[in-house]
This record gives structure tokens, sequence and C-alpha cells, in this order.
């Protein structure tokens, strides 16, 4: 009985002993924070991602609490009402952003632009396109090793099997940028998000000639010009034989989709024309979907 | 037998054309002329479309201190100045000429004669190798005239000529000696009056046993020049290799140059190529180029001009084999693949190497065993294994703290791989990533 | 051009080295060792090992086909090696569903639950023989004595192995001393133990087979039998009366099968000639160390799996010679 009293005893004793210690070190040592920075990081994605700037969401969260507007202050993965909380709790206005989205200017699938070479080295595209043009004609498009997939801290991109370019999931994307600065070819561009998750772009971004994009994809852009003609709103210009639609000016109207002759340019969940179908189908499912009816 | 210290491989050496003459090939029909053929600035073209050139035209000239210019190696017209896809995979801006004839710019010595006479000055001698855009012709294309213009603080001890060719399959520099030594030791002389020194040793590996002996029996008539076989081993054409090979110095990590300890190498082809320009005032208008693989029907050795499309040399080998699943510019190890067969020849192409698909096709990679071969195997001393991971996750810190700079690229790392993984694809991208990160940070301080 | 060319950059050969060229050299340099145990033990030693391999390749197939959903990994034959390591640390009368526990350790946990082959901290044979040392020690510590070509394998009889018996003299009790087998029994086998450890010629035999194919290197093997030679020569050199001959540590146990097989185990040892030396030094210290202090009579398997734990700071110390360094 004295042996289990000792025991008991010996080892409450130590653990009254520690505990006053880590007291003392807690008092001793505390750091003082601002209980703001707390709830703002509880806010935060905690992805990490560094859209932001800064190395971190908790160091995004300190910045916030500091600053004395929110100027230049954006976490680019939280959307505009969590924003607003986040002003809010640090005691800024806000203006309520435009939301963007990540979206893939490439149209290459097998079938559109097939492969006239095999490469098989290591899976990345940034050694991919250190190396050499690619496995296929185009020297400007997707080379499918999927570094943007990689590079996505919010599993919102993946590889689509059947064309072997990447999909965004435009419900999962936060906009933060990191597929953006990981694609080696430029593909990827942040674009606003729009009413209805509606959106009009040019999928590719070959700058060759018009007979040697041709030659390379069935869908690249030749350069014709036709679109620019087309748009009633100036929002198209021409460059080095690409044509790039300003998604500020851009209003939507699809004029320039029917007089692509290449079948380049992109728009995505718009109700289809004429046949009306129910609008109970998931938006991403949508924009597959109508973006290979477009190629 | 002298050899390098750390790691290396031994790669099957297939030398199958080391019996074969060299042979000249036909003329091409169009001659493409890229702008880029060697490290540093693209050259400037200086003609125009529709221009008449001869052979040996300077048609580009160099675009920067670190730059060679080009010449025509046909006489004919230019056709255009556009892009083409060369041996880097790349698009790239180049001269196409139609070829018409075959005239000479009259200032160019085309006999066979041996010239001795050497009356230039050092500075003369310089400014023709410059003038005729000789670059290092082993695979780097270094330009020659900047390398034999080695800092001021350097005292430069001992010239090596590179005759190694460690590059399984390649036999040109091994053909060159045997036809023509006596342009070689003429181009050894006159590169040591350049450097100033009296000491050179030609290095040739073991495998060659009839190149050592003729050049051996050559030195009796000439002092200042030794003949040093080496043992078999990959990558002692390297060279930070051949240099620890020949002096047992080992040179230190970039930005050091193999001046810093005394030394000079250049390729044989590029010797040969010197002793044109500055006695026969020939500018680097041809090259030998092996043209090899397992199933090609004529292996063979070729004076090819630059610019002949890679086609015409595989038709003179008897054509392309139906199972060909890589095609080669360079030897196996360090060779860049083509995307075609319509990329022209170039300063830097030592060889055509045509690989069969069974032997092209990369096996499955698979998880690292941590096995440390490629450890073992890495001529510099460096972790592979660790590189390629700190790559892969994109940690350029870690590779830079691991000494990612020095890796030469030999490829010994991912040819012993039993995982069979891309090693050097990831050391490759981590060492562009690091270089990149460098130069910023250089150019800010 | 009618074929698709490969643009895959260089190197463009190999030498043709691959994971099951390793393995199964490392399976055939283990083979002398398993017909010499059948010869001691007789067919408990085949019954043990048979069972031990086929358990292991099942986990290792049932695990990657229904938890990993991955394609199969037992054509790289590391599941047969580590069925052999595992069995050959195993005395030749255990029960079989022991074995079958110790192969869902070593292949479950010590491996697969890591990634499979590659992602292993520690070594699987072991893992899975020290929790059977610790979960059955009785049975694990219980070693028939050589009976030949015995059939039977359950009810063989047990003995006090040489390490007990050198155990025994280091505690005081120099009279087991006259118990110890001569050096050359020791050295030919002649002894009882564990199924694979009997052997010193035959497992110099194996090593001689590895360092041949080039499988493994001398470093590690040689620094750890050399540490052990050191330090145990050493302390017969202060007391040989309580110490014994350095030779008989070396012939006796798993010391061989360790420092050869077990130690030498590519995932799990350090990568650079300098960081496999002081590894194997390390193994040889604590092998004596435990062997002469401990509680156990044999200190390998835990020495093996305490520098495991090391090995990726020995990874961090020890780089190799970089071409060009300058000599600090």
């Amino acid at each position: 009985m004295a042996f289990i009293l000792t025991a008991v005893l010996v080892l409450g004793l130590i653990g009254l002993v520690l505990g006053l210690v880590l007291y003392a070190v807690s008092r001793k040592f505390k750091v003082e924070e601002d209980p703001r920075v707390g709830q703002i990081t509880e806010l935060l994605p905690s992805a990490n991602c560094g859209g932001c700037g800064f190395p971190g969401c908790a160091a995004f969260a300190a910045a916030c609490v500091k600053a004395e507007s929110m100027d230049g202050l954006k976490c680019s993965a939280c959307k505009s009402e969590v924003m607003q909380q986040i002003a809010a709790i640090a005691g800024h206005a806000i203006e309520v952003g435009v939301e963007k989205v990540a979206v893939v200017r490439c149209s290459g699938s097998c079938q559109n632009r097939p492969d006239l070479r095999i490469y098989d080295g290591a899976k990345s595209c940034a050694a991919a396109a250190l190396m050499n043009g690619g496995a296929t004609g185009c020297f400007y498009g997707c080379l499918g090793c999927g570094d943007c997939v990689k590079a996505c801290k919010f599993d919102a991109i993946s590889m689509d099997p059947d064309t072997g370019l990447p999909v965004v999931d435009q419900d999962k994307c936060t906009a933060c940028g990191a597929c953006v600065k990981a694609c080696p070819r430029f593909i990827i561009e942040l674009r606003n998000k729009n009413k209805m998750d509606r959106r009009v772009y040019v999928s590719c971004v070959n700058k060759d000639k018009g007979p040697v994009a041709r030659k390379a994809c069935d869908v690249a852009c030749i350069g014709c010009g036709k679109c620019v003609k087309a748009c009633p709103f100036e929002a198209i210009t021409l460059e080095n034989n690409l044509a790039y639609i300003d998604f500020e000016k851009c209003r939507l109207c699809r004029k320039c989709v029917d007089e692509c002759p290449q079948h380049s340019i992109s728009a995505v969940n718009f109700p289809p024309k004429k046949e009306p179908k129910p609008q109970a189908e998931e938006p991403a499912a949508v924009q597959n979907t109508e973006s290979t009816e477009n190629k | 037998m002298n050899t390098f210290t750390i790691g290396g491989v031994h790669p099957e050496p297939n030398k199958l054309t080391a019996d074969k003459k060299i042979e000249t090939l036909a003329l091409p029909k169009q001659a493409v002329f890229p702008l880029s053929q060697h490290i540093g600035a693209p050259a400037v073209p200086c003609v125009q479309k529709g221009d008449t050139v001869r052979v040996g035209t300077r048609i580009a000239e160099p675009g920067g201190f670190m730059s060679a210019s080009i010449h025509s190696s046909v006489s004919g017209k230019v056709a255009r100045i556009d892009t083409i896809v060369d041996a880097s995979g790349l698009r790239k801006p180049a001269i196409f000429i139609d070829v018409e004839g075959d005239e000479w710019e009259p200032s160019i010595d085309n006999s066979d004669k041996l010239v001795l006479q050497n009356n230039l000055s050092r500075e003369e001698i310089i400014d023709r190798i410059k003038n005729a855009g000789v670059v290092g012709l082993g695979g780097a294309c270094f330009p020659t005239h900047v390398k034999l213009s080695p800092p001021k603080d350097c005292v430069i001890d001992t010239l090596i000529i590179n005759a190694v060719e460690c590059e399984p399959y390649l036999t040109a520099d091994h053909r060159l000696m045997l036809e023509h030594p006596d342009e070689i030791i003429v181009g050894v002389k006159i590169i040591q009056k350049v450097l100033g020194i009296d000491r050179a040793v030609i290095g040739i590996e073991a495998n060659k046993p009839d190149a050592i002996e003729l050049m051996q029996s050559k030195m009796s008539m000439v002092s200042g020049i030794e003949v040093m076989p080496l043992k078999m081993k990959y990558p002692q054409g390297g060279e930070k290799q051949l240099i620890e090979a020949v002096t047992g110095r080992q040179v230190p990590p970039p930005p050091a140059l193999p001046a810093n300890v005394g030394c000079v190498v250049q390729n044989v082809g590029t010797v040969f190529a010197i002793y044109e320009a500055v006695l026969k005032n020939k500018p680097l208008i041809e090259r030998i180029v092996t043209v090899t693989g397992k199933n090609v029907k004529n292996p063979c050795n070729l004076k090819v001009r630059l610019g002949t499309p890679v086609s015409q040399l595989l038709e003179y080998a008897g054509g392309m084999p139906e199972d060909t699943g890589k095609l080669i510019s360079g030897g196996p190890m360090m060779g860049r693949p083509l995307m075609d067969d319509t990329a022209p020849v170039v300063k830097g192409t030592s060889g055509i190497l045509l690989i069969p698909e069974s032997d092209a096709a990369r096996r499955e990679e698979r998880n690292c065993i941590r096995c440390a071969k490629c450890v073992q195997a890495c001529p510099m001393g460096l972790e592979p294994y660790l590189l390629a991971t700190a790559s892969e996750q994109s940690d350029w810190e870690c590779a830079e703290e691991n000494w990612i700079m020095s890796c030469i690229e030999c490829g010994c790392c991912q040819s012993t791989c039993p995982s069979r993984r891309p090693l050097l694809d990831w050391v490759r991208l981590a060492k562009n990533r690091v270089g990149g990160i460098i130069r910023a940070r250089n150019a800010k301080n | 051009m009618a074929q698709k060319l490969h643009i895959t950059t260089s190197p463009h050969v190999h030498c043709g080295d691959t994971i099951e060229r390793n393995m199964r050299w490392v399976i055939w340099a283990l083979m002398p060792v398993l017909i010499a145990s059948f010869f001691v033990f007789g067919v408990g030693a085949l019954i043990v090992t048979a069972t031990s391999v086929l358990s292991c390749l099942f986990f290792e197939w049932f695990i990657t086909r229904f938890i990993l959903k991955r394609p199969s990994t037992l054509g790289d034959c590391s599941a047969v090696i580590t069925g052999l390591l595992l069995a050959f640390n195993l005395p030749s009368n255990i029960p079989l569903y022991m074995i079958l526990v110790g192969a869902l350790v070593a292949i479950g946990i010590g491996k697969m639950s890591f990634g499979g082959l590659g992602n292993n901290p520690f070594n699987p044979a072991l893992v899975g023989r020290v929790f059977l040392l610790i979960s059955f020690p009785a049975k694990m510590t219980s070693w028939p004595v050589p009976a030949g070509l015995a059939t039977s394998y359950i009810d063989a009889e047990t003995g006090a192995t040489p390490l007990n018996l050198i155990g025994q003299i280091a505690g005081g009790n120099t009279a087991a001393a006259d118990q110890l087998p001569g050096l050359g029994d020791m050295f030919l086998g002649n002894i009882g133990g564990c199924i694979g450890e009997v052997s010193a010629l035959l497992l110099l035999v194996g090593f001689v087979i590895l360092l041949c194919t080039k499988v493994i290197t001398w470093h590690i093997p040689v620094s750890i039998l050399g540490t052990v030679a050191v330090l145990t020569g050493l302390m017969w050199l202060i007391n040989p009366v309580l110490y014994v001959n350095p030779l008989y540590h070396l012939c006796s146990g798993g010391l061989m099968l360790g420092a050869i097989f077990m130690a030498t185990d590519y995932v799990t040892s350090p990568m650079t000639p300098k960081g496999m030396v002081w590894y194997g030094i390390g193994i040889g210290f604590l092998t004596v160390v435990i062997r002469y202090f401990g509680s156990y009579p044999e200190g390998m398997s835990f020495a093996i799996l305490i520098m495991n734990a090391v090995t990726p700071l020995i990874n961090n110390w020890c780089k190799p010679k970089r071409f060009g360094e300058a000599e600090k």
C-alpha cells in the first residue's frame, strides 16, 4: 500500500513542479499578440499559397492589422465577403474587388494537336520547356505534364485524361495565381469571373504565323483579325499573330466566337443557342462540354 | 595510366566507325546557318535576302564579346532569313542559302598542302581565329578566341589537347588524328605561340592505340608536345576531368575557369580548325561528323559543309532505319535529341547517332531506392539523388547549397540509376533556375 | 519520317541496371546460407523460410492491391528479400503463426505504411524481427542445437548459443567458457542460433558475390566487422578471462548476417562512402555495447535499427568530396 502511495506522491509532485515551471515560463515569456491577428488568421484559408505576397497566412493577417488601409492587401484565395470580414476586423474600409478565375488558354487536345514526337523524360512542364519545343508541333501550347496541377494548393486544377489539358474547377479556384506562375508557357491567365461565370476568351497563345500555327493545331489562332473587326467594343487586339480579348472591355456579346474560322475563341457557361437545355447541370461540367464543343 | 579520381562510368564504347576513312559529303541543295551555333550572344546577320555569297563569305558577325562570326560554307544566293528548329529543339533564327556552284573566296587556300610557315604575331593569330569564327568543336562551342585570351592574372603553364573522345560511338576526332596528324601538330604549335608556353599534352584514351602510336611517332620530330595515353573512363573528355587526369589539378567550382589552375584545354578538332584558320585563311565551314548507330547500314565519318541538313548525311549512311526511335546530335551520353532530320549540321555537331526504338524509350521510373549508385558515379562528387529531389520540390536553396552549379551534365548518374529516374532532367532544371537566381543576385550587388 | 522520334534529353543510353537485378543477386547471395541452414537445422529451416517468404509476398500483394490500390510491386523482388532476411533471423523451431505476425509487421508497418520500397526509414525485416523478439521473447530466444538433417521441426532440442555463453562469461560465470564450441565449428556453422546466422563462411561467400556483382560496396560490412573486432579485441586484451577472443564475436550470432545483408540495405543506409563508414562504426559499437552490457545476448538488430534512425543525419553531415573543393 505504501508502495503505491509513494509512487502516486512522487509522480504527483513531479507533475506539480513541472506545471509550476511551465506556468512561470509562460508568464515570463508571454508574447503580446493583437487578438485580431488570430481572428483574421482563422478566416484565411491557411494554404500559405503566397498569392498575397507575404510568407504565409499568419504574416498576411499581421500585415492587415498593422496597415493603415487595405490598399494592396488582398488574399487572392478569399471570396470578397471574407475580405470584407477581414477588413472589418482590422478596422479598415474595403471596396469590393472583381472576382477572378484561372483560365487555361489552350485547346490543343490530342485530336486538335496530335503528338508528332514522344517525350518520356521528367514529368515536369518546366523541365520539358527548357529542353525543347515539346512533343507536338505547337511551340506555345500546353505541355501537359501538370505543373499547374502540382502548383494548385486548392485542388482546383486537374488534367483531363481525354484531352491531356488542365481543367480548372471554377468553384474551387481562388485566383491565387500559383498556376499562372507555374506554367512555363504562360497559358493560364486570371480573368474576370463575370456574371453567371460567363467568359469569352481566345483559347490559344500561339504566336506563329497563320500557316505554321494552323499546321501545328486545328484550333490555333492564326491571327487573321476577323474577330478584331467583329468586336463592337474594341476589346480585341491582335499582336504577334495572336488575338487577345481584354476582359475589362469585353461585353460578352459572342460575335467574335461565330466569326473565328479556327474556332479558337471559347465561350463558356453561356446557355446553348437555340435548343435550350435544363440549367441544372453543374457549371464546371458545362464549361467542359462547352469547350469541347468549341474544338 | 592516368585518369581522373572521382566517379565515372564505363559505357559500351561501340566505336563502329573507328576504321572508316573520312569521306567528303556532296554539297547540299540548300544550306541553313542558325545564328546561335556557339555559347553566348547569337551572331548578327550581315547579308540580306538575295545577296550572293561565296564559300567562306562572312554572313553573320559576332553579337557581342562572347560570340562568334558565321561564314557561308557554300556559294549561292541568300534565300531568306527565317527560323528553324535546331539541335536545341527550339525555333531559332537562321540564314538560308540556295546553293549554286562551288565558288570559294579567293583568299582561302583550299589545297591539301601542309603550311608550316608562321610569321604572325600573337595578336594577328587571335584575330584570324576570331575572324574565322572558330569555336570549341568538342560540343560546348565556346568561342576559341575568348578561350585563348585567359584573364591577365592567371599564369598558364600547360596546354591540353583533348583527343579523349570518351563519348561512345563517336570517332570524328580519332579519324582526324589518324588522317591529319601533321596539321594537328602545327595547330598545337600555333596555340603554344599564342599562349607563350612550351608545354602541351595530347590526352588520348587507351582505346585508340593506333592514334597514340601515330602521334607518338611524330613526336620525335617536335619538342614541347607530349602524348599521354589515358585509362578509359567516361567522362574523361570533360574539361575538368581531363585537366585532373593530365595534371592532377582540380579546377575549383564555378565561376573558376581552367585558367585558374594554369591550363587551357582545346579539342583536337578545334586545333585542326585553328590551323586552317591561321595558316590557310579558311574559316570554320566544314567539320568531321560521325554518322553511326547500331542499325545504320553504312556508318561513316563524313567531312560535311556546315549547314547541310542531317537528312542528307543519313541518306549517305544508308537511310534512316525503320526502327529508329531517337535521332541524336552528338554522342549518346551528352548529345541533344533532334526533333526531325531537317536540322542542319552546325559547328557543334560531332556526330549523328541513331538509336533504335527498343533502346530509345525510357523505362518506367520507380521510387528512389537510395542505392547510392549515382553518388558513386558522379565525377563531380555531387549527390544527384538529392539534387533531383530538391529540383522536383522546387527547393532551389537546397540545390544551391549542394553544389548544383558544379554539375557538368555528363549523364553518369542517370545512366546508372537502377530505378531509371530522370535525374539529369531534374538537375538541369534546377541548374537553370539556380543559375538565374545567382545571376539576379549578382546583378543586384 | 513515319516513326515518332523520342525527344527526351541525354543521357540516351543506360547501363542496363535495374532494381530487380540488384535484388536478385542479393537473393542468390543468400542461397548458400539457406542451404547450410538446411544441413544444420533440417527441414525446419526450409519450412520457416518458405513460410516467411510466401507470407511477405502475400502481404505486399494484398496491401498494394486492396489498400493502396496501386500496381503490384512484387516484381521488384524486395519482398522476397525481406522474407528471407526475416526467416534468417528466426530460430528454426518457431511456430508458424508467429512468422505470419512477423511478416505482417515487416511488410505492413515496416515498409508499406511508409509508401513502399524506397521510403521506409527502417529495415523491414528487422522491424518484424524485433517486434517478434519483444512480443515472444521466450520462443525467439530458444534456439535449436544443430541436429543434422532433422525432419521434425517444432520440437527440436534447444540449447545455449555461443552468444548466450559469451554473455554468461562476461557476467562472471567463467565456467561457461568450457561449453563454447570450437572456432572452426563457429566459422563453418556447426552451432546453434537463428537460421541465417550459423555459417560465417557461407555468409562471406555471399559477401563476395555481392561485391563482385557491384550490388554493394565494401564500406559498411568492413567497418562494422572492423569496429567489432577492435572493440572486443581491446576488451579481450584487458581481461581475457571475462572477455572472449574477438574471433568468437565475428563468427557468432547475426553479426555477419547483419553486417553483410541487413546493414547494407540500400534504402536505410547512408549514401556516401564516408557516411557508410560512420554508419558501420556506429553499428559495430552499439552491437558490442548491447552484447556485453545489455540484457539481450545479441545486439545486431537493435544496433542496425538505431543507426537506421540516424541515417538521415549522417546523410546531412557526410557529404562526398566535391570536385575542386578546397582542402579544409
